[in-house]
């Protein structure tokens, strides 16, 4: 991510510190994740000490300090979903992709995650790709709906 | 600043309001115990060794001294079968961490801690932000800040700030209950530094 874009965010908020948190989550979103670069430009900009940017980017699961892939996979590994074979559904998709969760691939196309509840145990098991849900999936299916994704 | 009348271990004292307990006591020369609290810092809460029980219109429960202020007619213990047990479990928490602190080891040797009780997890840190606070309020550098959250959470110094404004300073370092600090510190420094680590202190 280039430096001018960066800056384009820091002013939209008018540089101010207590906009730190909207500033880096605009960026991550842009970006899919926050280069050490970028979190000094902010530092410097919003005049917030690096070590402080440090603690909340490493505090909230919504930052990266690493890459992402292009399509965030999510696995519900909730109550409801688990008792319908969640396991099996994060294996088919680990042997699809090729990573476990939380890795990257190398082509940086898709970033595996579990989560615990997605709010939706009715369509478990679930899987969320994008934002967009995936209900009542089988472990053989996956790779069709991941097939769909570039 | 108008005084407030309170009783710390049955002995009338008169502090000044927005003082905290731990503040009153210790102005009274009553010792009570502490891990994060620092005279030059903002109180913090975070070790909770220095819990004492507070009562009032007869009604008691377990208060945190260093950040409680001080109240009209409160009756402060800070001593009794009930807050030794607290503290006695917090230490044990506490040394799971950092077995071989000797700060932790005279006080778990006073309370009766036995430093086994819980399956050793050494992380040597024990999360009371003396570092980080001294870093940021004192010397207003941020050098050393918490990363990462929950069971997870230890400090963290930024390499460039580190290899420039630490090594003169270390002011941070005799703060630290056990040695995690220093051994943060070079790590870091290690890692970044063009000024040899191990050779600096004999020339």
């Amino acid at each position: 991510m280039d430096i001018e874009k960066v800056d384009q965010i820091i002013d939209k908020h008018n540089s101010e510190a207590s906009s730190l948190i909207q500033v880096m989550l605009e960026i991550q979103s842009e970006n899919r994740w926050l280069p050490r670069q970028t979190l000094e430009r902010i530092s410097e900009k919003l005049e917030v000490p690096l070590s402080r940017i440090q603690h909340i980017a490493t505090f909230y699961k919504a930052f990266s300090l690493i890459p992402k892939g292009r399509h965030e996979v999510h696995i519900c590994m909730g109550t409801a979903c688990h008792v319908r074979g969640a396991r099996n559904v994060l294996t088919a998709v680990e042997d699809y992709t090729g990573i476990k969760p939380g890795e990257t691939d190398l082509d940086l196309k898709f970033s595996l995650e579990t989560v615990n509840c997605l709010g939706c145990c009715a369509l478990g098991p679930v899987m969320e790709v994008d934002g967009r849900i995936h209900g009542k999936i089988s472990p053989a299916e996956t790779a069709e709906a991941l097939k769909k994704y570039e | 600043m108008s005084k407030i009348l309170l009783k710390i271990d049955g002995k009338e004292i008169e502090a000044e309001e927005g003082m905290t307990v731990l503040e009153a006591a210790q102005g009274e020369g009553i010792e009570i115990p502490t891990l994060c609290h620092h005279q030059k810092l903002e109180p913090y809460g975070g070790c909770r060794i220095c819990t004492v029980e507070a009562e009032k219109n007869g009604r008691s429960k377990l208060v945190v001294s260093c950040v409680y202020p001080v109240e009209k007619d409160l009756e402060v213990t800070t001593r009794s079968e009930k807050i030794d047990r607290v503290r006695r479990t917090i230490l044990e928490l506490l040394l799971s961490h950092a077995p071989d602190s000797d700060q932790l080891r005279k006080l778990a040797e006073e309370y009766g801690a036995n430093k086994d009780r819980f399956e050793k997890e050494p992380s040597f840190c024990i999360h009371c932000g003396l570092c980080v606070r001294y870093c940021a309020e004192v010397k207003g550098k941020f050098a050393v800040g918490f990363i990462n959250r929950g069971s997870r959470r230890e400090i963290n110094f930024i390499p460039d700030l580190a290899a420039t404004e630490c090594w003169n300073c270390k002011e941070c370092f005799p703060l630290c209950p056990t040695s995690a600090l220093q051994a943060a510190y070079m790590f870091t420094e290690a890692q970044v530094s063009e000024t040899p680590v191990f050779d600096a202190d004999s020339k």
